[in-house]
Order: structure tokens, then C-alpha cells, then sequence
């Protein structure tokens, strides 16, 4: 795996012949976090499925392509909105599904790492009915850490989680995909303030670009800028169409 | 003990509405013996009811045991390739438009008067259902899955034995249920057509002496051999179900 690629998404979707958003210019620099926020239904995960090459129910106008102009998918790992984890398998089955659908050997003390940071080292034999919905969802995210790519593009990994967990979810996260090309989808302005080297806020009139504080993430939830800035951002999304 | 009280009421109640209809009717025991008649010449025949039983059960067993790997391997190959399935398939919907008992007579001509035509009666009469509902369930994996999936750069074998299988194993189960009641309907066809031993031999031999209590113990006896089958494919299968699913699939 060479360095991560910057990433951009430029044009229109239609659904049914009407438009769910035109005129999109996304870009997801090399190396960065970027957050994708905008009203439910307005097509992010759709734009991540368009990254990946997945198959989506509309019709998309417009390109897709990595500043090197490589293909994206074989380079990205994907955490879905749901947790997707097998039911007849435990959890740590689960997250080295990855590697057992390569049919290669999967690395069981690397997932049993991966494992104990995401708080679940009890669990890793019990399979995904007993576990409840936000460890279902870190071990989604255990899974996808495991994919080890250039880029990740995550949708909304730390919705499920209580304040305390996500914010060590989200340390783990930023901490493991460092300099990789992040696309992260989220509802949560101070998620987005904290993790985000650009936020990307998606409108049915294509992305509107919003400025974060000129400091590095992770940034600390006490900085009065960082607050400045969210503050900011709510009240800008309540006005959004 | 709690799980068979009802079959066993439901027994009871329907040996209950026979006598019944026979104090009703006043058949004569030539035409509907009683319960207790057919009881008493059950007892008396038991060993040969039971040689004949043990053969029907053979043919039985040993056709489900094919018929359910024959199935299973189409239905996988059919997930495998979409085009072929959607060439196959129609053509074993249109097989199942011609009633296997009238092909009994023609199996019976190739296979021969011994077990091997009433096991391929028994094959052909399961095949369909354990491939319909087998290929049903490794083609209903949620999209999402098989999306993941994708984007994980999975092998489609690897797909195939660690998602779709494991997904549809309830599916399979539940065709290899049907499938061990319509077992026996096969091979007592083919018995019936030709054949020298068997439950199916049995009963014809028992009617054309107008031996009907053995008639009626004989189907007696098919009847408690099908229930049984069932309850055990139900029982394996319940536990197969337990074990790779702990909880119903989200
Ligand atoms: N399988 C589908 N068939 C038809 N329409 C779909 C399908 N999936 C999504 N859509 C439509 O596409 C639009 C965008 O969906 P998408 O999932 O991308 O939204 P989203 O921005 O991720 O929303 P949320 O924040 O609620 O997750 C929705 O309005 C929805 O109606
Ligand atoms: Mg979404």
C-alpha cells in the first residue's frame, strides 16, 4: 500500500429522474480527515457508495477519481450505517472477516488488540446477539480498523455510543487511520469541530465548505475556539435547506 | 415428554373419530376393521411388518440422503452463476408440471424391480423442494452484506461458504423438513408400481387377499415411519439452526 490518494466527486444525482443534489465538488484531501454532514436523506451515504463503486439506486452524472488516478474501492475500507456483523459468527470471527473472505490468514492477535481498544476483550467470543447496539457498532469499527487501507470512508461509526465511549472511539479512530484519506460522515457538529481537518456540508445544491479553527485535530473539547466553531456550525445546519 | 403430549392426543382423537365412524356406519370389518382389530393383527404380523418397514425405510433414508446432496449442490452451483440459474430454473419449474407417479412405471422399467427404482422415485420427488428453498435462501443475503463484502476485495468461494451457506442453512433446513415427508410418497409409488418387498408391496399383496386389517397396519405402520423421520430431520435441523444462529439473523 503506497501513500493515501486525495479523493474528489464532482456532479449530479438523480433518483427517479429527480434530483437528490446537483452541482456536488467534493474533495477529500490525501491524508486528512474530512467530515460529510448535511440533513438526513440528502445523499451522504449515497456519496460514499459512489466513492466505493457500489451499486445505488439512482443515477449519478459526474466523475469519480483518486489524485493519482488510481481506482478507489481496492483502497478503501467502508464501515456501513449498519453494523453488517454475521450472526453465527462471534465477534472476534467477525472482525477478521475481512481477511477469511480474502482467504488469507488472518491476524488473530492483531484483531484481539484491536479487540481490547475498542473495549469489547469480554466479548470476543460471544456472537453479536448478546452483544448490545453500541458494541455491535465498535465491533463494526474494530472490523474496519482491521482493513488497515489508505483510505477509510466511515458512516456515522460513533452514532450509537454514549458521550465518554465515543470519545475514545473517536481517539482510537483518529489515532490507527493516521495520515490515511478519512471521509467521515456524521450528524454531530462537535464530532465534526473535534476530528475534522475540513468539514464538507452536503446541501441539494451541491457542498458548501465551512471553516474549522486553523489548529490540528484532535482538538481539545474545552478549547473556546473549537466550542466557537461548533456553536457556529449548529446554527448554521439548523438554517440549511 | 411435554413436546409429544399434543401428537399424542391428536392420535388418540383421531383412533377415536374412526371408532366413531365405525359404530356410525356399522361398516363391515372387510371394508373399515376397528382400531383394535388392526391393532391385534398389527401385533400378530409385527415381523413381517417390520421386514417390509425396514426396506421402505432404507429406500427412504438412503433417497433422502441423496436427493438432499444433489439438491444442495445445485443450489449452490445456481447461486454461484446467475445466468445459468436463470436458465435452469424455469426448466426445473416446468420438470415439476410432470407428476413423478407417472414416471414411476418408467423407472421402474430402468432401475429394475429392487430398491434402486423406488430410491430414484424418492431422489426426484425431494430434489426440487430441498434445491427451491435451499437456492432461495443463499440468493436472499442482504445487499448490504455482500456490498461489505465487495469492498473487502472477498473471493466469491469465500463468499459463498462463509456468508450465502451459512445465511440459507435455515432455508435448506426447512426444505430437508418437506423433504422427509414427501420421501416416503416416493418410494411406496414406486413400490406400487413394481417391487417384492417393501411397505408399499405389502399393502397391495394384504389387499389383493383381502387381508384388509394388514392393509390398514401397514399404512399404519408407513404413517408412524414418516412422522418418525420428520420428527428426527426436525429435531437435527432445529439443532443446526441453534447452533450457527444463535439469534434469528438481523
Ligand atoms: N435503496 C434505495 N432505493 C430508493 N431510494 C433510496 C435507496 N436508498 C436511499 N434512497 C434515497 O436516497 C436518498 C439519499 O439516501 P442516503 O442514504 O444517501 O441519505 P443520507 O444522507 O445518508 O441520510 P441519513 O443521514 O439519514 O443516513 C434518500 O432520500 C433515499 O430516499
Ligand atoms: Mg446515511
Amino acid at each position: 500500500m503506497t501513500d493515501a490518494p486525495g479523493i474528489t466527486l464532482q456532479g449530479d444525482y438523480l433518483i427517479e429522474q429527480k434530483p437528490l443534489f446537483t452541482g456536488v465538488d467534493l474533495t477529500v484531501p490525501a491524508g486528512q480527515w474530512t467530515c460529510l454532514l448535511g440533513r438526513s436523506g440528502v445523499g451522504k451515504s449515497t456519496i460514499l457508495r459512489l466513492l466505493l463503486g457500489l451499486d445505488t439506486s439512482g443515477q449519478f452524472n459526474g466523475q469519480v477519481r483518486a489524485n493519482d488516478d488510481r481506482a478507489i474501492g481496492p483502497r478503501a475500507s467502508y464501515m456501513a450505517q449498519s453494523d453488517l456483523l454475521l450472526p453465527w459468527l462471534n465477534l472476534r470471527e467477525n472482525v477478521v472477516l475481512g481477511a477469511r473472505l480474502r482467504h488469507e490468514k488472518p491476524d488473530l492477535s492483531k484483531a484481539d488488540t484491536m479487540i481490547a481498544r475498542v473495549g469489547l476483550s469480554a466479548y470476543a467470543t460471544k456472537k453479536p446477539g448478546a452483544l448490545s447496539g453500541g458494541m455491535r457498532q465498535r465491533a463494526a469499527l474494530a472490523r474496519t480498523l482491521m482493513e488497515d487501507r489508505p483510505i477509510a470512508l466511515l458512516d456515522e461509526p460513533f452514532s450509537a455510543l454514549d458521550a465518554g465511549t465515543r470519545a475514545d472511539m473517536q481517539d482510537l479512530a483518529a489515532e490507527v487511520l493516521q495520515g490515511k484519506t478519512v471521509l467521515l460522515v456524521t450528524h454531530d457538529p462537535a464530532e465534526a469541530c473535534r476530528l475534522g481537518h475540513q468539514i464538507a456540508l452536503l446541501t441539494p445544491a451541491g457542498i458548501a465548505p465551512w471553516e474549522l479553527p486553523d489548529t490540528a485535530p484532535i482538538r481539545s473539547a474545552d478549547d473556546p475556539q473549537t466550542l466557537q466553531a461548533q456553536a457556529a456550525l449548529l446554527s448554521y445546519l439548523r438554517a440549511v435547506p | 415428554m411435554n413436546r409429544l403430549r399434543y401428537p399424542l392426543f391428536a392420535a388418540l382423537l383421531g383412533i377415536g373419530v374412526w371408532q366413531i365412524v365405525i359404530w356410525a356406519t356399522n361398516a363391515p370389518h372387510f371394508i373399515l376393521p376397528s382400531p383394535w382389530r388392526v391393532a391385534n393383527t398389527g401385533y400378530e404380523y409385527r415381523s413381517l411388518i417390520a421386514q417390509h418397514a425396514l426396506i421402505t425405510a432404507t429406500e427412504v433414508v438412503v433417497g433422502l440422503l441423496i436427493g438432499a446432496i444433489l439438491g444442495a449442490i445445485t443450489a449452490v452451483q445456481l447461486a454461484a452463476a446467475p445466468r445459468v440459474a436463470n436458465l435452469i430454473l424455469p426448466i426445473l419449474v416446468f420438470t415439476q408440471a410432470v407428476p413423478v407417479f407417472a414416471l414411476a412405471p418408467i423407472l421402474t422399467l430402468w432401475f429394475g424391480y429392487g430398491m434402486a427404482s423406488k430410491i430414484v422415485m424418492a431422489v426426484l420427488i425431494i430434489y426440487f423442494p430441498v434445491t427451491s428453498s435451499f437456492y432461495d435462501g443463499l440468493t436472499r443475503v442482504t445487499p448490504a452484506l455482500l456490498d461489505l463484502a465487495k469492498t473487502m476485495g472477498a473471493l466469491d468461494r469465500q463468499v459463498m461458504l462463509r456468508v450465502k451457506i451459512p445465511h440459507a442453512l435455515p432455508s435448506l433446513g426447512s426444505g430437508l423438513k418437506l423433504a422427509a415427508v414427501y420421501a416416503p410418497i416416493g418410494a411406496v409409488i414406486g413400490e406400487w408400481v413394481g417391487s417384492s418387498q417393501g411397505l408399499g408391496y405389502l399393502m397391495l399383496l394384504a389387499n389383493g387377499r383381502a387381508k384388509i386389517d394388514l392393509m390398514f397396519a401397514s399404512l399404519i405402520a408407513l404413517a408412524v415411519l414418516t412422522v418418525t423421520l420428520h420428527l428426527l430431520v426436525s429435531a437435527l435441523v432445529n439443532r443446526m439452526n441453534r447452533m450457527s444462529h444463535a439469534t434469528p439473523s438481523a
